[in-house]
């Protein structure tokens, strides 16, 4: 069974490129460029050199022990919130760039949910002066101010997406309308990995950094390089496919997606893709994701921006199928709980989107097992979030 | 062969086809504008079935779209209302919306549906060229019904003799790389571009679509093709209270 992507871009059923023909020849030099690209010994230098002095890798891996004392297992954080500008979304951006550079462009656009992916954008953007141009939800962009005011500073234009829930789901439609309308100098830096094929490859491969220094750190600290569980939450799926990737073949491991189930699966709030959604088009790819019989997308809800997605990438979507992977949910409020637990118990507070990941933890039964859970990004962006919720302003 | 292939076959003057989304601006009003459309010397329709995402539209259509699904429109729906199609219309009607709808109807049922209503043809601009091959081809094929594909200034030669292999309607000519609704700005680029596209002489005729408002911009396209698809510039006559009744003149004021 191969979990990885087809010479037609599909995995399993899952994947392709459903996209109009303006947008063919844009993705098709990308498919036809990029695993050449990438195994060029001046870009994997470049690469590199920038993801330990620009970016601070690797990202420490971290025994967190009173967290581990609680749940009676051995608790690692793989610290993506370390990174600069504070997620994991900028070992994406970082490969993208280079990769945009060698492709001979000269603008950048970008989708984002919480703004991390609109930073990491705005900010290799700025390293590489290039002109960068954002899409974010209405909402979004209210919900998340801190991080619109970076994006900002760092020279890219913001532009607010109002169609539709105004979120994530909008923000990408409206930076696929800008690439259909700029046909020939621009690159669509993807955020996750979604997107017609090869983006859901490209991203995973990118950022694939997460669980190739997870598994050397581990044997460094536990003598084997394998775990009993490794958890990331999932709106998309960039940090969960990265936290995965080289755990894929390795069976034994338990591999845990947690979605966003808003204020309960049943709710009508959610974003519960796996729980809620079906086969279908989103994005241009074949995935699951939220419906109505008549194939409408559904309006998805999260507390977390970042997790406020009808879909999953395909290759998620595969995983599910297949049951290589396990997807569960977890509410707003058991979420940030898990936030403020963090952050009383080891002095780290983590986003919104990771709280979920460190949730799962509350509904699982260990017995000394070693754990690995992604935590893909720092709450600073959430703190009026988290204050408001426990009363602490 | 089917209505719209007889329609090239035999039409020497240009054609003009013109798209509208079912359910905008009222849930019931599709047969009464594809009549009037007849009535008033379209060639030929494209009626939209919407969808919550549509990213190759600009605004004009986005918002056409999102009226007609709050108004309910869905594909059951317009399947039932197209029953009356052949006894009311006798131009050729295509069906044109995104991959998603058609998925979760069921691509049997889809073309089943079609070709029970007597439509000829399906333009699905987010529907990929190897999956149309592998998956839909047999089935629209079955059913008599012509697969659209698109063609922009950035597709390469190849590529264009491919879908002209595929294809067995027309070819649908974007006039640029762009979302629906803007204007057609004719430079000499995109001059070039439909001389390039003439001088190929492909099998099937070409149709040239996006930006097309104005007997100015129709007639530019009749140069050098066999006629024009317009949408938003009609969808904004919609937006009137007594659309109905503008619908004459409009085609008046595309054609003569």
């Amino acid at each position: 069974m191969s979990y990885h992507v087809n010479e037609k871009g599909y995995y399993g059923n899952f994947g392709g490129a459903y996209i109009p023909e303006m947008l063919y020849p844009n993705v098709e030099e990308l498919r036809s460029k990029y695993l050449k690209i990438i195994h060029e010994p001046d870009f994997k230098q470049e690469f590199e050199l920038l993801l330990k002095d620009y970016v601070g890798r690797p990202s420490p891996l971290y025994l967190a022990h009173r967290l581990s004392e609680r749940y009676g297992a051995k608790i690692f954080l793989k610290r993506e919130d370390l990174n600069h500008t504070g997620a994991h979304k900028i070992n994406n951006t970082i490969g993208q760039i280079l990769l945009a550079q060698r492709l001979g462009k000269k603008r950048i656009i970008a989708e984002t949910g919480a703004g991390q992916h609109g930073v990491a954008t705005a900010t290799v953007c700025a390293l590489k002066g290039l002109e960068c141009v954002v899409y974010m939800g209405e909402v979004d962009i209210e919900r998340q101010a801190p991080n619109v005011a970076r994006m900002k500073m760092m020279g890219a234009t913001v532009i607010p997406a109002t169609s539709g829930s105004k979120t994530l789901k909008d923000a990408t439609n409206e930076a696929m309308r800008d690439w259909i309308n700029n046909p020939v100098d621009t690159h669509y830096i993807i955020g996750s990995v979604v997107g017609p094929h090869p983006y859901p490859d490209m991203v995973a491969r990118f950022q694939s950094i997460i669980s190739e220094e997870t598994r050397w750190q581990l044997k460094e600290k536990t003598g084997t390089e394998s775990a009993d569980y490794v958890l990331a939450c999932v709106g998309g799926g960039s940090n969960a496919v990265g936290m995965f990737y080289h755990f894929l073949e390795d069976e034994q491991v338990k591999l845990i997606a947690v979605e966003a189930a808003g204020k309960g699966v049943h709710s009508g709030k959610s974003a519960a893709t796996t729980a809620l959604g079906r086969e279908g088009v989103l994005h241009g790819s074949r995935s699951i994701l939220m419906q109505t019989n008549d194939g409408q997308v559904v309006e998805p809800y999260s507390i977390s921006a970042g997790l406020d997605y009808p879909g999953i990438g395909p290759q998620h979507a595969h995983l599910h199928t297949i049951k290589r992977a396990q997807y569960v949910n977890i509410t707003d409020d058991e979420a940030l709980k898990a936030g403020l637990l963090l952050a009383q118990l080891e002095g780290i507070i983590p986003a919104i989107e990771s709280a979920h990941a460190l949730a799962y933890l509350e509904k699982m039964k260990f017995k000394g097992e070693t754990v690995v859970v992604c935590l893909s990004g720092r709450g600073d962006k959430d703190l009026a979030t988290y204050m408001n919720y426990f009363g602490l302003g | 062969m089917n209505r719209l292939q007889t329609l090239f076959k035999e039409k020497k003057d240009p054609i003009l086809s013109i798209y509208f989304t079912a359910g905008y601006p009222d849930l019931n009003s599709t047969l009464d504008i594809a009549e009037a459309l007849e009535k008033a010397g379209a060639d030929f329709l494209e009626i939209g079935f919407p969808y919550s995402d549509p990213v190759a539209d600009g605004p004009v259509i986005q918002n056409s779209s999102q009226k007609a699904l709050e108004n309910g429109m869905t594909l059951n729906l317009l399947f039932e209302q197209l029953r009356d199609l052949r006894k009311r219309v006798s131009i050729p009607v295509l069906l044109m919306g995104y991959v998603n709808p058609v998925l979760q109807y069921g691509v049997e049922n889809f073309c089943h549906a079609a070709a029970e209503a007597g439509i000829d043809g399906v333009i699905v601009p987010d529907l990929p060229m190897y999956e149309y091959e592998e998956l839909y081809r047999n089935c629209f094929e079955q059913h008599q019904l012509s697969n659209i594909f698109l063609v922009t200034p950035q597709t390469v030669e190849d590529r264009i003799r491919k879908i002209d292999d595929l294809s067995n309607g027309f070819i649908y000519l974007l006039s640029s790389s762009a979302t629906t609704g803007k204007n057609l700005a004719v430079s000499t680029d995109t001059e070039s571009y439909f001389a390039r596209i003439k001088a190929m002489k492909l099998k099937n005729p070409t149709m040239i679509g996006f930006g097309i408002s104005d007997k100015e911009s129709f007639n530019k396209a009749a140069q050098y093709t066999r006629g024009a698809i317009v949408g938003s510039a009609f969808m904004k006559l919609l937006g009137a209270p007594d659309y109905l009744s503008r619908i004459p003149k409009f085609i008046q004021s595309l054609k003569n």
